[in-house]
This record gives C-alpha cells, structure tokens and sequence, in this order.
C-alpha cells in the first residue's frame, strides 16, 4: 500500500515520447513511479501480465494500449494489433486468452466507415484467435485530441498446465529461441507513414502467437523457463529486460538472428538497429538446453513457426548484458532501447 | 549485401591481420589515427583491435561533425527555431545533441515542430509540403555532406521555394589533420584517411601531410578487410621509411574527386574566416557558410542569432577525447555522469562519435572488464 | 555522417532526370544523382548513397581487383621469407612485393 513515505525514484521533470517507447526510458517510469506507488508490496519482476489467485483458480491479466500511426497498413491495422497485442502477452506469460474487453477513444469527426473498419478487424481477429470480446467502453473526445482513434484492450485468461514462467529460473546454457524474423511490424509502420521515399515488400507480422506457445509448451513444457514477445525496443529490450532480471548475460549471433532483406536494407538506410525494431508477431523463449532441440523443431513444425531459430544461449557473462557475436570475431553489447527513434509504432 | 559482405569475409580478415603482425616491427610501438567517425565506429564494431598486435595503436581522430560542434551552436539553432509556424529539421545523430536548455528532442517534448529528416532532401520536402511554416534545415558534416546541402539550396533557389533556410554548420576536415598535427601532445605515425570525404575531396588535399609531415596516408573504405588493407598499406610504406598518400577504396574514390560535387560546393559556399571546434579551438578557414547570392536560404542571414560561446561542462573532457589525447574511458565523467541516455557530451550520442562507441561496443564485454581488473 | 551505402539504380525519374529510383537489398529509394551529372549512371550502374544523394559510382572491377590482392595477402611475403630461409640473399627478391602494392 503506498503511504506517503512512500519513495518515487521517477525523477524526471516532464513526460517524453521515450516514456512510452518502451526502452530504457520507460523502464524507469514504470519502475520508479509507477510501481512503488501502485504495486506496493509486490516486489517481483514486472512480467507481460500479471497472475491472480482468485479462489484457489490462477489466472492471468493483462492490458495494452493501441495508438499506431497510420491506422491500416499492409498486414493489418490498429484493431488487429489491439486483439493479437493482448492475446501475445496472455500467451507469452503462459496463458490462453479467454476474454477481452475494449475501450475506444475516438476524436470528434472521425468517419464512421473507418471505425467500422477497426471494428471489422477486431471481430475477426478475435475470432482467429479464438478469444470472446466480452465488452467495452467508448469515449469521445475533441477533435485533435486523439488522432482519430486509441484503442485499450484488456485480456483475461487460463494458464496452461506444464509451463512456468520465471526470470528466476533461467539458468547458464539455456537456449534463447526466436520464432522467426524481425523488424516486419516496425519497418512497415515507417514506410507506411510516407514521410520517406522508400518502398519495400513489406508487411506487418502481427498475428497470435498463441498456437506457437501451444506447440511449444506442449513439447518442451519443463524446459520453457521464459517468453516474451518483443513489441516495443525489440529484441534487445525484451532480452535486456531478462539479462537484468535474471542476473545472467545473453550472448547472440548475429548470423543465426534472422531478419528479412529489405528490413536489413532499411535499417542500413536509416541506420536502425533491427534488435530494436518492434515485432507484432513473434516471441522468444528461453529453454534448457536438453529440451532446445525438440522445443525447436516444434515451433517449426507448428504453421507459422517454419523459421523459428535458435539465436543464442544464456551464459555467466557479461552478466546482465546482452552480447552480439559475429563470425569475424566481433562483438558488441547491446542495450535497451535509448530514446525513441519509431514513436507511435503500436 | 553486395560490396559489403566480400569485405567482411572471416578467412580474408583473418589474413590481414596475420599480415599486420608480419608487418609490424616488434622494435616499434605505431601509432596510427583513424580521422573519421566512421572508421572509430567499425573498428569497434567488428573487433578489429582485437585483431592488431599491442604495438599498433589506433587513435581516434576528431572526424566527427556532430561532436566538434561547440554548444553554443546547438543552442543558436534551437533558439532561431522558437518562434510560431517553424519546423526544426536535422538528422536523427542531432536530437539528443544536449543544448544548455535542451536537446532538440526535449524542446519537441516542450513543443516545438521538430523532425528528424534523412536527407536535406527531405526537409526541402517538408518545405514545399508546409507553405505556410518556414523549415530550417540544421546542416552538419564534412564534406561528405555539404555538396548534398549545396545542392539541395540550389533546388530551393530555382524552385522559388522561400519557406526553407539552412542553418550551416559544415566544417572541412583538412585544417583539423593539421590542429591534430600542429598540437604538441599528439605523435603520430600515419593516418588511416577519411573514405567518404574523399569521393569529393579527392586524394590530393592530404599530400601536404606526406611530403610536409612526412606521414603516410592511406584513404580507407569502412568495411573490416578495407580497414586492415589500409593498416596494412600504412606498415609497408612506414617499413621502408615512405610516406605518401595511398588510396585503398578505389572501388569508390576518384583521386581527383567529384567535380560536380566541388562545383555546387562552391557555388553556395563560402569558408568562413575562422569557426571554433569542440576540443579544438578556434580554426581559420575550416567552416563554410552560404554566400550572399544565396543569403535567402541562409538562416543565420535571415533570422537573429544569439552566437553566445557556451563552454562545455567543467569535468567534461570532450575536447581531449577528439583530439585523441585521452581515450573515452579516461574522461572522468564516462559511463557514469555521461552515458548514451544521459549525454553530457555529443561524443557520448552521435553515431561516429567515439564515446559512444567505446561505450556500445567495448566497455562492459567481459574481455574488457577483465583486461581492467587484471590491470 | 560517414553512413554511406552501395545501392543499384533500378529506374532514372522520367520527369527529372536527377532523381532515380536506387535498390538496396529489396528496398527502393528515391536517390538524387545531381553530384553524379558530370558522368550520369544508368539502371545497372551501382552507386554509392549518402543523405539521400549519390556520392560516386561504384567499380566493379576496382572490386574484383581489391579482393584478388586481399585473396592473395601475405603469399608474395611468405614465399619471399621462406626463400630467404634457404640462405638466398637477394635484392631482386624484394622487387615481386612491388606488384602487390595499391
């Protein structure tokens, strides 16, 4: 319970876009305002969702809030990324999503026709997911004062038996595995803005992940210590997050991490990191390593998983880093997101 | 990647760095200064001091446009920008530049239109998108970049397009070699030259560092094997007592340079008498500004600016660091005041500068946590 | 900013021939080639981008020369040294190493 002794470590004057890009930036607000004062005794590691004791019944939690820029663009659209961004954190802290709730905040003079078409997109996404939207709220707002529409959506759901996610648990030679290619979502969003003159094949990944954890827990339950999907500071953050979390030190390689060519070329054009690029529809898992191979080979063997790879392992050192090697004997650490270089990505 | 992955092939690096150890005199300690940002940048990324025998040092030289500029600068662009219907245009490396009252991220957080462009293209773009806003385009580099700024004026003049003015702070890389060979605390060997500044400058403006200073250098592209090739065309002409000027990254660098680039440089151009450098003071005829012909897409021409000196920060130690004469680890404020989110110095944010590239690539890597330990 | 890229010219502007369409690895980019009019490149050309403008075109030859002589490092050196190493002293020896040299 907050009291007024209670400390805030959140010294910064004002709120910047990198408050809410999810980085480094971010961490400290959540950590030093919003958890001392709203977490009280909780002192675990902050995870995707949370897990309640209701009744002898466990079940998970979570919320997420949708403020894209621009709404549609190839791949999907702020409602599906409102109903699969949910449904991932449920299924990435080990949980099936079994109902959402929504509240929209719509600007005064937004065309009826494009938020049916949001609305379409989160029926539908729902129903792929299969998650039951249970209810919601709308608010309307002046025009100017939300972008034509924000979106909230928060997710209840069961855990799955055989899976334990813990930072705690995640020991020396365990695997890192990643479901397959990043930097999809964020790129798309940075072309589909139009404000530079580059032009890809190049879609949104967002999808529910919720069918690869199913292949994977039910092979490689034991073994899963860890998921996370990495929305936001990519990558790097997610694994930084954990490095930080757990004590130990993540060493990738560069060539094993895949990432598609024109993400690859757009990132060297604008000189972008994809490991801090947003993902809508992948995760990581972190396995021991005698259950890593048949954890990989089903996420491979799962539709949508054929290019799951094994990225890297967790180690001693450097502890609570994140080290990238590359075949030439290089390497490089690299940190959370600092800053904020794709604002409104999701 | 095609021209960039044959040159980061391992057996080939592998070679040249057996080279280099054939090469270098066990007598001898070199030390060789890689002038740009970018070189600093590589060598840290792909490890390749790992790959050179302790008696082949790289300094690191001030060829990092962002870090030389003194704040003052920052603050004169961020001040002319304060006013109604402006957009405050630079390159991503600018934003979390600290001003004294700011980076230009922090003044967008407090209101002002700023966006971060990826080309002096684009921010004409802006300009022409936003007539009734005025653009100012915050221009930094060497003259890797002033030809695309010069050119990009030009569009502007012929355009008619009055809404976009240039804040020019291009500086030329040649009177820095020599403050770097002119200061008393600096001995070098050789030069490991500027590649990109190069495919406008051509080969001949470093001939005077050959025959006057009788120091080899050799222009060097950015990938692992152009790096090495260069250290290894460097220890062969210090081997036989030679010193000319060698140009590694044919495949891109015309020795006499790009005319056409030269040409829209002088056009809208002119140096400036004398402009002061972070760490290095103040240089004659190393900055240019836009000639009067131009003087409507001059922003220092059309708007008042503050020009107030702002000196760094007492315990600061930027200018040492451009200058090679400390290493980034050796300003006392490094990794702990100053760190990439919490800049004191632009060393610390740009992409070529070389605070931020130690701290990135090297700092915290086990071998180097133990390397300090052990010392 | 020293960031420059290779990228291929895919398609020049119809309407103004300074602009063209450039490919690096699948993502396509309106280029400048204004710097480039002394000698302008055509689709197949590969250039060399910076901020937006292409700085110079690229040599394929110049290429293909440098990782011969990268291929070939340190075996002029070696073979010289292990002729030394039969007591051969002499000063034609060094002249091979002239050959690999920029």
């Amino acid at each position: 319970m907050a009291t007024p002794a209670t400390k805030i470590r959140f010294r910064e004057p004002q709120i910047e876009m990198a408050h809410g890009a999810g980085g480094k930036a971010s961490r400290r607000l959540v950590e030093g305002l919003f958890a001392p004062l709203l977490y009280g005794s909780c002192q675990g590691p902050l995870g995707d969702a949370a897990h309640i004791q209701i009744n002898g019944t466990r079940i998970a939690m979570t919320t997420d809030s949708f403020v894209v820029k621009p709404l549609r663009f190839p791949g999907g659209s702020i409602g599906e990324l409102a109903i699969n961004g949910t449904v991932n954190d449920l299924a990435v802290s080990g949980a099936r999503a079994e109902a959402i709730v929504v509240t929209y905040i719509l600007e005064a003079g937004l065309p009826t026709d494009i938020l049916e078409a949001e609305v379409r997109a989160m029926g539908q996404a729902a129903e792929k997911a299969g998650v039951v939207i249970a209810g919601g709220d709308t608010k309307v707002v002046d025009h100017g004062q939300a972008d034509q529409m924000y979106i909230t959506t928060t997710g209840i759901g069961r855990l799955l038996s055989g899976v334990e996610i813990s930072p705690q648990s995640v020991r020396p030679s365990d695997k890192v595995l990643l479901s397959g290619p990043i930097g999809d979502h964020g790129i798309t969003i940075l072309l589909a803005r139009g404000d530079l003159d580059l032009e890809a094949e190049l879609c949104s990944d967002t999808r529910s992940v919720l069918p690869l954890v199913q292949g994977l827990v039910g092979v490689a339950g034991p073994g899963v210590r860890w998921m996370r999907d990495p929305t936001r500071g990519g990558v790097a953050t997610s694994l930084n997050e954990l490095a930080r979390d757990c004590g130990y030190g993540v060493v990738l390689f560069e060539e094993k991490i895949p990432v598609r060519d024109s993400v690859r070329g757009a990132c060297e054009l604008l000189g972008l990191d994809p490991l801090h690029i947003a993902n809508e529809g992948q995760f990581l898992a972190i396995v021991s390593s005698e259950h890593a191979e048949s954890a990989l080979q089903a996420l491979r063997a799962t539709p949508g998983g054929e290019e799951a790879t094994i990225i890297g392992d967790v180690r001693e050192q450097p502890a609570s880093a994140v080290l990238v090697t590359t075949r030439y004997g290089g390497s490089r650490l690299v940190d959370m997101l600092v800053g904020d270089p794709l604002p409104r990505i999701c | 990647m095609k021209f960039v992955d044959e040159f980061r092939a391992p057996e080939l690096i592998a070679k040249a760095g057996q080279e280099i150890r054939r090469l270098a005199d066990p007598n001898r300690h070199y030390r060789i200064m890689e002038v740009c940002g970018g070189h600093t940048h590589a060598i840290y990324r792909f490890g390749l001091k790992d790959l050179l025998p302790a008696n082949v040092e790289l300094i690191h030289g001030p060829g990092c446009p962002v870090c030389v500029l003194p704040m003052g600068r920052i603050d004169d662009g961020l001040s002319m920008a304060a006013q109604p219907d402006f957009i405050f245009a630079a390159f991503g490396d600018m934003m979390r530049v600290p001003g004294t009252h700011g980076s230009p991220l922090e003044y967008k957080a407090r209101g002002m239109d700023v966006r971060i462009v990826y080309s002096p293209a684009d921010a004409l773009k802006l300009a022409r998108n936003n007539p009734e806003k005025h653009v100012m385009f915050f221009a930094i580099g060497f003259e890797t970049t002033a030809p695309s700024t010069a050119l990009t004026v030009i569009r502007a003049k012929a355009e008619g397009l009055h809404n976009f003015s240039v804040f020019c702070n291009h500086v030329t890389i040649i009177p820095a070699i020599r403050a770097i060979l002119d200061s008393p605390d600096m001995r070098l060997d050789g030069f490991v030259g500027p590649g990109h500044v190069s495919t406008v400058i051509g080969c001949r403006p470093y001939e005077w560092i050959a025959k006057d200073e009788g120091k080899p250098v050799v222009v060097s592209g950015f990938e692992p094997l152009d790096i090495l090739q260069s250290i290894v065309m460097l220890l062969r002409q210090l081997r036989k007592g030679e010193a000319k000027v060698e140009n590694q990254y044919k495949r891109v660098v015309p020795w006499e340079g790009n005319r056409a680039a030269l040409r829209a440089m002088a056009e809208v151009f002119e140096l400036r008498p004398y402009f002061e450098w972070r760490g290095l003071g103040f240089i004659s005829q190393s900055a240019l500004k836009i000639r009067a012909s131009f003087r409507e897409w001059d922003s220092e021409q059309r708007f008042s600016v503050p020009g107030v000196r702002v000196t760094d920060p007492k315990a600061a130690q930027c200018g040492e660091v451009l200058k090679g004469v400390l290493k980034p680890a050796q300003c006392k404020l490094f990794g702990r005041e100053c760190t990439p989110e919490q800049p004191v110095g632009a060393l610390m944010v740009s992409s070529e500068g070389s605070c931020a590239a130690y701290y990135n690539y090297e700092h915290r890597k086990p071998v180097t946590i133990a390397r300090a330990a052990a010392s | 900013m020293c960031l420059a890229i290779p990228g291929k010219i895919v398609e020049i502007d119809l309407q103004n021939a300074h602009l063209a369409v450039v490919d690096v690895v699948g993502v396509r980019r309106k280029v400048d080639l204004g710097l480039l009019q002394d000698e302008p490149p055509v689709p197949g050309d590969w250039v060399l981008i910076h901020v937006g403008f292409a700085m110079s075109k690229i040599s394929e030859a110049d290429a293909r020369d440098q990782m011969q002589t990268l291929t070939m490092l340190g075996e002029a050196e070696a073979a010289i040294e292990e002729v030394r190493g039969y007591g051969l002293e002499n000063e034609e020896l060094d002249k091979p190493a002239q050959r690999w040299k920029q």
